[in-house]
């Protein structure tokens, strides 16, 4: 069990080489794994292809390996707010496919659970159907294949060495599925807890799907848009 | 003599029936949520993953990992959840969503929507947009009748790429109420002083019934 314990960042992304496929959870700036990416800035790999909801925004997140051009293919569903990356796609250094979300946590899901493709009527009639299948049920669906990756890094509020996982609000996202969905998922964690600490009905994420695990240091969590009801 | 951006929210939020779900796109339609009266008892669902949202928080109540689909950060209600992004995206493509509220770009008499990108100027992305569209029990477009250039964004067919085909019940604009049927835009109801004639851009009236 204690053989998914890493002792930090460099330790458990030191394998991911050029040409993996890496997918990164968070919504935004939320949930993001800051430890994770930071180790990745500082490898000499490139031509990544990155699998996460937005590339980062605003100079930070994934921000941090898109402006050292490290990555060479994305999968995300949203751009806006990214002038990095909207100038990467402008200049064609990058080849995005934009997915809609649902369909694209949903590949994710299907690669992890094995399913290998699913019927839906998302994107029917839109640019995202060229060259897919269409088959009708109640209404045209499109035929949506799931979703692999190399490695998973994401991000828990709590973690134990076998990899059990507890996420906090919002910021569990997308990181359970890709945790599922990756050959190797490395995780890290604000507070690393002993084995049956998180109540085993509280378990969001059972440690089957995880490979590595390390406490993690120095958050940031930023916020992306402080709106407070006194300012309204 | 048209409808104000908040005028605009609370002819939206005439169109809930109580106790139902509701999503709110970002952009105009946020301002939704700040006009629906507590005892309508509705939820509202962010597609990152919580079902419940409240509002904005007190400054000691802000948490980081507590947002929106704008990434804003917000307040819960008592009975709220959280969830992850596939449990999410269930409840919007199972059909679990009584009402999506989402900003447009164009919307035509054959209830199509345009919204997520102008090609050769600007791509946002579709973000959850095209499982709402598609998903959501009733589809309710919120947006300015013109552009800034003064063209109509209610066409007899789209120009941009398609968010979804065949998809919107209802579209609310600052100057009234429009359900397109197939081939026309019923006028369900005109802002204030709004007359028929008032909806003509370049173009003509024949859109309209």
């Amino acid at each position: 069990m204690s053989k998914k314990l890493y002792t930090n960042a460099t330790e458990a992304c030191k394998d991911i080489t050029t040409g993996s496929s890496i997918m990164s959870g968070g919504f935004g700036l939320c949930g993001i794994a800051e430890n994770c990416i930071n180790a990745l800035t500082k490898l000499d790999i490139n031509n990544l292809t990155i699998i996460s909801n937005n590339i980062g925004n605003s100079g930070r997140g994934l921000v941090k390996i898109l402006i050292q051009n490290k990555i060479s293919k994305a999968y995300c569903s949203y751009v806006g707010g990214n002038p990095d990356l909207e100038k990467q796609m402008l200049d064609k250094s990058i080849d995005v496919e934009l997915v809609p979300q649902g369909t694209f946590s949903e590949r994710i899901r299907a690669a992890g659970l094995g399913i290998r493709a699913f019927y839906t009527p998302t994107g029917h009639g839109t640019l995202i159907a060229e060259g897919k299948e269409v088959k009708n049920f109640d209404r045209p669906c499109i035929l949506e294949t799931a979703l692999h990756a190399d490695f998973a890094i994401i991000k828990a509020q709590k973690g134990d060495p076998y990899g059990n996982l507890w996420f906090k609000e919002t910021a569990r996202n997308f990181s359970p599925l890709m945790a599922m969905a990756a050959k190797t998922t490395i995780v890290e964690v604000e507070e690393l807890v002993e084995l049956g600490e998180i109540p085993p009905e509280d378990i969001h994420l059972p440690g089957i799907f995880v490979q590595r695990i390390f406490q993690g240091e120095n958050y940031k969590n930023d916020i992306e848009f402080l709106k407070l009801e006194d300012e309204k | 003599m048209s409808w104000s951006k908040e005028e605009m929210a609370k002819k939206v939020v005439t169109l809930f029936t109580p106790d139902s779900s509701v999503n709110l796109g970002i952009g105009l339609p946020t301002l939704v949520a700040e006009h629906i009266p507590k005892d309508l008892d509705i939820m509202i669902h962010s597609e990152n993953g919580v079902l419940g949202v409240k509002g904005r928080p007190n400054k000691e109540d802000v948490s980081p990992t507590l947002i929106n689909a704008g990434k804003e950060t917000i307040s819960i209600n008592k009975g709220a959840s959280f969830f992850d992004s596939s449990l999410s995206f269930g409840m919007i493509r199972g059909g679990h969503i009584d009402y999506c509220v989402l900003g447009g770009m164009e919307v035509d008499t054959e209830k199509s929507l345009a919204n997520w990108m102008i090609p050769g100027k600007k791509v946002t992305g579709m973000g959850g947009a095209m499982d709402l569209v598609n998903g959501s029990k009733s589809v309710i477009i919120m947006m300015t009748h013109f552009s800034k250039s003064g063209a109509s964004k209610l066409l007899k067919q789209c120009t941009l790429p398609l968010t979804g085909l065949g998809v919107v019940d209802l579209v609310v604009t600052d100057h009234g109420v429009f359900k397109p049927n197939g081939s026309k835009f019923e006028i369900i109801e005109l802002a204030n002083e709004v007359k028929k004639e008032d909806l003509k851009d370049l173009k003509d009236l024949e859109i309209y019934i």
